[in-house]
């Protein structure tokens, strides 16, 4: 178990630093000056903000300074908490603003991820080896695995916002109420965050129905469900054991869906103008505000990663060959 | 002598077995259809259309009808001629980006899993690394500072990030062949070990390397999608994911212009769900024992 984690972790670290060193070789290794760019299109609106940047700029890039250094200098700012100042929310520190969109992001991605993994593993495991329903899940489950995420959630919003108007399509709140604790405010939260929840729980609904399927139909052909099967055990207790076998896969698989399915999440954010990181995301873009925009992907590096172990962790908890350190635990 | 001509006719003989039933398995058959058919579209397409589809040429926000096929956008511009052209860039984002990410996936799979040992260490980490990644954020990064987006340019940076499942799977498989009697022969004849690992592994595992093209390639399509939705597609082509941006800037939800948003996102449902339903029925062509009875 002990080289399980370890090498588990070193992967993870190895993945945080080679992010860390992505974010800081991109500005600049990119051909143009992304710094000269960023300022042409700021100094006409703000000049007092423009000047600021300029020096913050020279002391972070500081051109004088040879690139190892300038490579530590990153890391010492980054392990401060210090990612910059934003542009396009001038002055708020990088670290702040995407604080704030941060739990908007949370609330979406965290229930459409797990109940898309219960619901479709459940429907993947009664599909399996059932013709009548096979028939019908498998087809509508490879059409959901290949709907773009942005164009579903467009459907959504026109369907469901526009045509029927049940749903309001854009923002986290109404913009008439103020945020507070109240029930009327967390009921109309809840009435904003429900299309965009739905689509990307609908979306990855199909690949986990899909995977489920296959799995568990490969494991009722392994010799201990024929075994049990001819013992005469009941239907229910081999397919029990065959689902229980086949979970330990879609395990790995969620980890490893995480970074498509936070990329889902940006664009359908972006479509239903929700307040987190997806629209901070196009709005960085937007402005070119190149540091919020690092800070972001930083963001989404470290919760994928700190996911991606807790996986590991329910891995080993689910798995005992793990524990024990046979074989199982994939690396 | 006779030995030759067997081991000549063998593998032509199987070829023509697959084919057999890859032609008779109608998943394969509906989803080429489909995937051939749009790839026509996009090909031959633009000869007949307008070559600049940003043009505006008819009246604005118009719905479909006999003459703008799929109706205007909201600056008189048609929508046909857009998702043609539209097309053209996704297959072309989709075999390049594919093409590349399966390139790279088989390098270092082969690599890992036929030397072993350190190199195989290396290459795994390496591999493990780039999956955790999360691709799309990096992607949209390192193509937010490009200052000339193009879909070439698109397609090598989707490629370079979206390969290392293909390697996972493919060193997975070297590792299993690489010590039989037939590869160790080849050893033994003094070939080396790229002639090797093209003549006597790969081979093994055709069936295997042709369904992880075609996700690969509906992968890029979808990942590119999802780039030029957020505005980060090519800066002077037209694709379906920028059309879909354009669509929502210009609030075509709030002025019901369907006709805008719901044709893009429907072609790369229908290509990258056909291709999917192809790999399906390509699986039971490859595994007799998947086949319906």
């Amino acid at each position: 178990m002990g080289r399980y984690f370890r090498r588990k972790l070193l992967i993870y670290g190895l993945t945080f630093i080679i992010a860390v060193s992505i974010n800081f070789a991109v500005p600049r290794l990119m051909p143009g000056d992304p710094v000269a760019r960023m300022l042409t299109r700021n100094s006409v609106a703000n000049l007092e903000s423009s000047e600021a940047m300029r020096g913050y700029f020279n002391d972070l890039f500081g051109l004088d300074v040879p690139l190892w250094k300038q490579y530590l200098n990153y890391w010492a700012a980054l392990f401060q908490g210090d990612l910059g100042v934003s542009v396009f929310a001038f002055p708020a520190p990088v670290s702040s603003v995407v604080a704030d969109a941060l739990p908007y992001t949370l609330a979406l991605l965290l229930p459409s991820i797990l109940l898309s993994w219960v619901v479709g593993n459940a429907l993947g495991a009664m599909a399996a080896r059932n013709k009548l329903l096979d028939n019908g899940a498998l087809p509508i489950g490879y059409v959901l695995t290949a709907v773009p995420y942005m164009w579903l959630a467009i459907l959504l919003a026109w369907v469901g916002g526009i045509l029927l108007g049940w749903f309001p399509v854009a923002g986290g709140y109404s913009f008439a109420l103020t945020p507070a604790f109240t029930w009327t405010f967390i009921a109309d939260l809840f009435h904003h965050w429900f299309l965009p929840f739905l689509s990307l729980f609908v979306v990855a609904l199909g690949g986990w129905a899909i995977g489920m399927r296959n799995l568990v139909i490969y494991e009722l052909e392994s010799d201990y469900s024929n075994y049990l099967q001819a013992l005469g055990a009941p239907n229910r207790l081999v397919r029990r054991y065959a689902f229980r076998n086949a979970v330990l896969p879609q395990i790995t698989g969620l980890a490893l869906q995480l970074g498509v399915v936070v990329g889902g999440a940006l664009v359908t954010e972006v479509v239903f103008a929700y307040p987190g990181l997806g629209s901070l995301l196009l709005n960085a873009i937007n402005n070119q505000d190149f540091f919020l925009l690092q800070g972001i992907l930083l963001f989404i590096v470290i919760g994928v990663l700190v996911f991606n172990f807790l996986a590991d962790v329910v891995y080993v908890l689910v798995d005992p060959r793990t524990r024990l350190g046979l074989e199982g635990g994939q690396s | 002598m006779s030995a030759e001509v067997v081991l000549q006719t063998e593998p032509v003989g199987r070829r023509n077995e697959h084919l057999y039933f890859a032609l008779r398995n109608p998943k394969v058959v509906i989803g080429l259809v489909v995937v051939l058919a749009l790839l026509l579209l996009g090909l031959i397409g633009p000869f007949f259309l307008s070559d600049s589809p940003n043009e505006y040429v008819g009246p604005k926000s118009e719905a479909p009808s006999g003459e703008y096929w799929f109706g205007t956008t909201y600056f008189g511009q048609d929508v046909f001629t857009q998702f043609v052209h539209g097309l053209r860039s996704s297959y072309l984002v989709g075999a390049l980006g594919g093409g590349i990410a399966f390139v790279i996936g088989l390098t270092i799979g082969f690599t890992a899993g036929y030397r072993g040992g350190m190199v195989d260490e290396v290459l795994n980490m390496i591999t493990n690394v780039v999956l955790v990644l999360p691709a799309l954020a990096v992607l949209i990064v390192i193509s937010s500072y490009l200052e000339v987006r193009g879909v070439v340019s698109q397609a090598v940076i989707i490629g370079v990030f979206s390969w290392p499942w293909v390697a996972r799977a493919v060193r997975a498989q070297t590792f299993t062949l690489r010590n039989r009697d037939y590869v160790d022969l080849a050893r033994l004849t003094g070939k080396r070990s790229p002639q090797i690992i093209m003549r006597e592994i790969m081979p093994n595992m055709a069936s295997y390397l042709l369904m992880s093209m075609i996700l690969l390639f509906g992968g890029a399509i979808l990942f590119a999608a999802m780039l030029d939705f957020i505005g980060l597609g090519p800066s002077n082509a037209v694709s379906l994911g920028t059309m879909m941006q354009q669509s929502m800037a210009w609030s075509s939800l709030h002025l019901g212009m369907w006709w805008w948003f719901i044709p893009p996102g429907l072609a790369i449902t229908l290509i990258v769900g056909a291709l999917y339903i192809t790999n399906v029925g390509l699986d039971e062509v490859f595994n007799p024992k998947l086949r319906e009875m």
